[in-house]
């Protein structure tokens, strides 16, 4: 047995049946992430052995005590460098925040500390969660565990990574436009974005807070399930936080949905979708009508013009919260004594880099004088459109379907000089984000080049428990889930 | 659509941004081509629609006004770039000469 290979609830299992200690699980994972992280280069802040040990070693004492303990007891949870840890640096792998401590923490940290989960280092991530292949980190590069060549996606590539290249067993990430589905995708692993106000986002430095949500990732529908069990919920820090009773997830996994309907939206198998990847989705939804599930064809007529809305509004935000970095209570201020304004201007084009830059500019373009109707309320607009077209489709099936990502894996390198060809990797997941929709991807194969391929599963408002339930009865059907990379 | 060199600047200006002069040339033609882009939205006739600018329909939420304690200073001046006693320190705001920070 590879403590490293097990999901969370199976080391959780172990340590009640008093095979495993948390101890020896929080070594074998110390040891791994140590080990591969020269490949892998998952983390921002590698796991800190003695604090982990430490926390090991309390929730063994717990438990020889006979105390209640938490649903995740003993089991690391790396968390992306997103999120605040207090006394622990969160730097947004970026040169502004380098040297940032919090002094608090994130609302989803703190409930996964509730459930006695250790903290088990801060990943790496695109700059302030912007980008798709996790190039965009001003301190390193993550690699894909599948293919050490190639990108793990982003912007919670490091979060991702580290849970494919089994560094850590499960992991947070938050999902602006895909950042937790494409990575999750691209890395054959269960990733999910919340519905809009399941998860506080209290203690998530913003990126656009109308779109980010915090979820997990998961080697399978069981960890991603007890995971949101452990961060959902009320928070009344977030204002945005829904107050709604949080569903057992973990409780009807295994019970298949009877007569299922999936919408599949012809918009989702059109132009520049990869014809490996759309083999394999349509395979996966061939198994689905094998179990009874009907394949219902929907349409989401304005799902081709979400990107272009995403690329106002995430901007437009982006540009207002970002406005915050100045120099002045934290982050970077630039060594060079000159006035307030140049302060600010210099301190903020030392800190932020290039991407970053590009997507406050064009957010400050698209809200300024003269252009903000033909820009963004022309976007929320077509935000408003996005959203109906969802809400029609669900009145005709429970759940919809499609790729997650038009490709696999892109090498490193490929892509990161042509924006625009960045962005696209978003195609399918950004309009899940403007819908404030639940998501939802796991793997569903891999190329004939070994590179894991991502089914994408959308529900209604809240309907987690309808997408976890759905991807189940794939993943009892088949054993995508239980491959590990060779690192 | 493309954007002037100068309208780059502009917007770089607005956005507190110190952009060299080789970062704005390749950031005119870069956002040119997301401009491009983003325009395929005027393909869709959106007379009548309502913007949208958030997926739920929050109102304001209120709560109680119970005083809780804020954050201490020593903590909340802790990742201060630069600091006098419990103050930030920052650059004079009503003066053009340079100051000490």
């Amino acid at each position: 047995m590879n403590l490293i290979e097990l999901t969370a609830g199976e080391l959780v299992a172990l340590q009640e049946q008093k095979k495993a200690s948390a101890l020896e699980i929080a070594d074998a994972f110390i040891a791994a992430s140590a080990a591969r992280e020269p490949k892998l280069r998952s983390f921002t802040l590698p796991p800190d052995a003695d604090a982990v040990r430490a926390a090991a070693r309390a929730v063994d004492a717990k438990r020889a005590k006979g105390e209640a303990l938490g649903k995740l007891a003993g089991v690391p949870v790396a968390i992306k460098d997103v999120l605040c840890t207090k006394g622990v640096r969160t730097t947004c792998s970026s040169k502004m925040l380098a040297n940032f401590v919090p002094p608090y923490s994130a609302h989803a940290v703190e409930r996964l500390i509730a459930q006695d989960a250790i903290p088990f280092g801060k990943t790496n991530m695109d700059e302030f969660a912007m980008g798709s292949s996790t190039e965009n980190s001003a301190f390193q590069q993550t690699r894909n565990p599948w293919d050490v060549t190639r990108i793990p996606g982003g912007s919670s590539g490091g979060s991702a990574a580290c849970v494919a290249g089994c560094q850590a067993p499960v992991s947070l990430g938050t999902d602006t436009g895909g950042s937790i589905r494409q990575p999750a995708a691209l890395c054959g692993l269960v990733g999910l974005k919340p519905t809009y106000g399941r998860v506080s986002r209290y203690g998530l430095i913003a990126f656009a807070s109308s779109l980010d949500q915090i979820g997990p990732f998961a080697h399978d529908v069981r960890d991603s399930a007890l995971g949101m069990v452990s961060i959902a919920g009320h928070d009344g820090r977030d204002s945005t936080s829904v107050n709604e009773p949080v569903p057992a997830y973990t409780k009807a996994l295994d019970t298949p949905i009877a007569g299922l309907r999936i919408g599949v939206p012809k918009e989702f198998f059109g132009q520049g979708l990869d014809p490996e990847v759309e083999a394999t989705v349509r395979a996966a939804l061939k198994e689905y009508e094998k179990q009874g599930a009907k394949l219902v064809d929907v349409s989401l007529p304005h799902s081709p013009y979400a990107l272009a809305a995403y690329y106002i509004v995430a901007p437009a935000e982006a540009s207002s919260n970002l406005a915050r970095f100045d120099g002045m209570h934290y982050g970077h201020r630039t060594a060079e004594k000159t006035d307030l304004i140049a302060t600010y201007a210099k301190s903020r084009a030392e800190g932020f880099g290039k991407e970053v830059q590009r997507r406050i500019i064009i957010g400050t373009y698209v809200l300024s004088s003269g252009y903000k109707d033909a820009y963004y309320v022309k976007a929320l607009k077509v935000r408003r459109l996005v959203k109906k077209d969802f809400d029609d489709a669900f009145t005709k099936c429970d759940v919809v379907m499609g790729p997650t990502t038009p490709t696999a894996a892109f090498k490193a390198g490929e892509k990161s000089d042509d924006p625009l060809a960045m962005y696209l990797s978003d195609v399918y997941t950004v309009s899940c984000n403007l819908a404030g929709i639940p998501g939802l991807s796991i793997n569903c194969g891999f190329t004939k080049t070994g590179l894991p391929i991502g089914l994408q599963l959308l529900g209604a408002p809240f309907a987690e428990e309808t997408l976890f339930r759905a991807a189940r009865m794939y993943e009892r059907a088949t054993d995508w889930h239980t491959k590990r990379p060779a690192v | 659509m493309s954007l002037s060199l100068d309208q780059v600047r502009k917007v770089a200006r607005l956005a507190r941004l110190e952009l060299a002069e080789p970062d704005l040339v390749r950031m005119q033609s870069q956002l040119s081509a997301i401009l491009d882009y983003i325009d395929q939205l005027n393909e869709l006739d959106t007379e009548g629609v309502e913007p949208l600018a958030h997926p739920l329909p929050v109102q304001n939420v209120f709560r109680a006004d119970e005083p809780v304690p804020s954050l201490p200073p020593a903590e909340a001046l802790q990742n201060a770039p630069a600091k006098l006693g419990d103050y930030f320190a920052v650059p004079a705001v009503f003066s053009d000469e340079p100051v000490s920070h």
